[in-house]
């Protein structure tokens, strides 16, 4: 593990912080910028994943690339794996039995479900936000230094100034400035979510997933959402799933589309709206089924 | 009338109204029930414990012993015994508890989830006197072979303790899963998610979420400890001496009634009423101080 920390301390206090050595990043003040890999390059590889519930095989030889500082949206209807998929990149589904992965799935050329990585560390690159709004049961500015805290040993006025920096980037400070001590879960919906936002991105994370963050939302709030993941590309790689073909196409760069379980189509998203290739990517996007 | 009801609507309107005041009321009728019954039942301890409050008045509680052949009955042995054998009951059933209700839903292969679960739930439901068998066949014999210089009979306040223990820990055990399964999937999946280990979801996702059902289970468990008699008569010792040593034998309020009321009279027996007052009055108060904690506690918690 290389840091490059500009006067900061980071204790990574985990075993297996070590298993992760291709990353490198620079981080100083209220900004962070990606220098290991460059935008268009992969930041995740899937190779011919596979996953069972069970007996239900919910993926079926998944191979794509996701690539980085851009925001790739997995479509396709109710039941096609997208959610599935999503999981896997955190390895969220270790945390249920009976459950099974096999295939590759690479961050930075390194092999997830290796089992000398740490998962907690890889959770703590991959962050999750989910379809509702799951503040924690303390305050708001806790629940931002909460996750913040399980990695790196901050002064209070780092601290501070990394809360500031998080809500500031999910486009929540002004709202929340003077509600610091309240409970998060006090908010309103959609500035909820964007708290869970600000929480993933405190933790300063190479790769957000976003599983259908809207869906529980007004418009209003989906709209903020939508400008945030725009800004938040710049420094993050974003796959999110989406129930919304509208949205897809208003906030991705790349789109997959996955039908009962297999990758159908994936490529840009101006291409897979306009021309798809696949005669069932063109069948669901023109709303013939799903 | 108003919305020009039709004559048939009128009389199905005041059907419904009839039904629905009866409804009304003889819900409220039961609701009210539990209050006269309590009044009742507090009001007959009151009437029947007075002579002995009346003749011994603070004495009942300095008291240091209960001796029926001399006329002298101190409340002290026995309201001791029950707040020790139930606090010591509590230490060690909460911590155990929490362990299992965690392992539960946290870590448990799913191979072994119904079994400890079900296993939890039967032990909740094995009526009282077979852990008092146990305790005397088993349990008290172990620790005065074991620990003969602190249990030199085997039986005492920490055997009861120990028994209550086992008595309880299903009770808290199976509330504490059962509101530790509230939280929603969700919440628990973003905590993990952002790289916590299952320590720190529980400690600060889950624990806070949960906190004020599980001092409900900790109430029931302790209310359940309080007056729990047959087990503890079996095992308490029944020294009607105040002993203040733990591991000691004593007596405990429900034990003391259990042994000594079907052959009370006159005096003996108000005594024992004015002891069964007592019991009534420290569940009470131990009820409201952990009413009171809570709402403490969430006072303290961020608004």
């Amino acid at each position: 593990m290389t840091l490059q920390s500009s006067g900061k301390t980071f204790a990574y206090a985990r075993t297996g912080a070590n298993t992760m050595n291709t990353m490198t990043r620079s981080m100083s003040g209220d900004d962070v910028s990606t220098t290991a890999t460059s935008t268009g390059s992969a930041k995740l590889k899937v190779n011919n994943l596979n996953f069972h519930y069970g007996d239900f095989q919910a993926l079926k030889q998944i191979s794509l690339e996701i690539p980085s500082n851009q925001v790739t949206a997995f479509i396709g209807p109710s039941g096609c794996g997208k959610s599935t998929l999503l999981r896997c990149f955190n390895r969220i589904h270790d945390l249920y039995p009976g459950l099974r992965t096999d295939g590759e799935i690479l961050l930075n050329g390194q092999n997830i479900n290796d089992k000398r990585i740490d998962i907690h560390l890889l959770r703590a690159r991959i962050g999750m936000v989910f379809q509702k709004p799951t503040p924690f049961p303390m305050t708001v500015f806790d629940n931002i230094a909460f996750g913040v805290k399980l990695y790196e040993r901050l002064s209070s006025r780092d601290m501070e100034e990394r809360v500031e920096w998080a809500l500031k980037k999910a486009a929540l400070w002004d709202e929340v400035k003077d509600k610091l001590r309240k409970n998060g879960q006090s908010l309103s919906g959609g500035q909820q979510q964007r708290l869970c936002i600000a929480r993933t991105i405190a933790v300063k994370p190479e790769v957000i997933l976003l599983d259908e963050p809207t869906s529980a939302l007004d418009p209003i709030s989906t709209g903020y959402i939508e400008d945030l993941i725009n800004e938040l590309k710049q420094d993050y790689t974003i796959a999110m799933v989406t129930h919304n073909m509208q949205q897809a196409a208003r906030v991705s760069d790349v789109t997959a589309f996955m039908y009962l379980g297999e990758m159908v189509e994936c490529g840009p998203t101006d291409g897979i709206f306009t021309h798809p290739e696949k005669k069932q990517t063109e069948d669901y996007i023109t709303g013939r089924y799903g | 009338m108003l919305l020009d009801a039709t004559p048939g609507e009128q009389a199905a309107l005041r059907r419904e109204h009839r039904r629905d005041r009866f409804f009304e009321l003889s819900t409220r009728g039961f609701a009210l029930l539990v209050l006269v019954l309590l009044a009742t039942i507090l009001g007959s301890l009151i009437v029947s414990g007075w002579p002995a409050l009346a003749k011994f008045g603070w004495g009942f509680f300095t008291e240091d012993r209960w001796a029926a052949n001399l006329n002298r009955f101190g409340a002290l042995p026995a309201i001791y015994g029950t707040l020790v054998t139930s606090a010591i009951a509590v230490a060690i059933a909460v911590p155990v508890s929490l362990g299992i209700a965690i392992f539960l839903t946290e870590k448990c292969p799913r191979a072994l989830r119904r079994p400890l679960g079900t296993t939890v739930e039967l032990l909740a439901g094995v009526p009282s006197i077979i852990y008092g068998m146990w305790g005397v066949e088993v349990l008290a014999p172990f620790l005065q072979s074991h620990f003969p210089s602190l249990f030199p009979a085997g039986t005492g306040l920490t055997t009861a303790g120990l028994i209550l223990a086992v008595m309880i820990i299903p009770f808290i055990t199976a509330i504490t899963r059962d509101v530790m399964q509230t939280v929603p999937p969700m919440m628990r999946e973003s905590a993990y998610g952002l790289g916590c280990t299952t320590w720190e979801v529980t400690r600060h996702v889950i624990f806070p979420s949960v906190k004020a059902g599980m001092v409900g289970g900790v109430i029931l468990g302790l209310g359940r400890a309080l007056g729990e008699t047959m087990a503890v008569t079996f095992v308490i010792g029944n020294n009607l001496f105040f002993n203040p040593t733990i591991t000691g034998q004593g007596t405990s309020i429900a034990a003391l009634i259990a042994n000594q009321f079907p052959e009370a009279d006159g005096l003996q027996r108000s005594a024992l009423l004015a002891l069964g007052l007592m019991l009534f009055v420290i569940t009470f108060i131990v009820l409201a101080l952990a009413r009171v904690m809570l709402n403490r506690m969430d006072q303290r918690a961020p608004k």
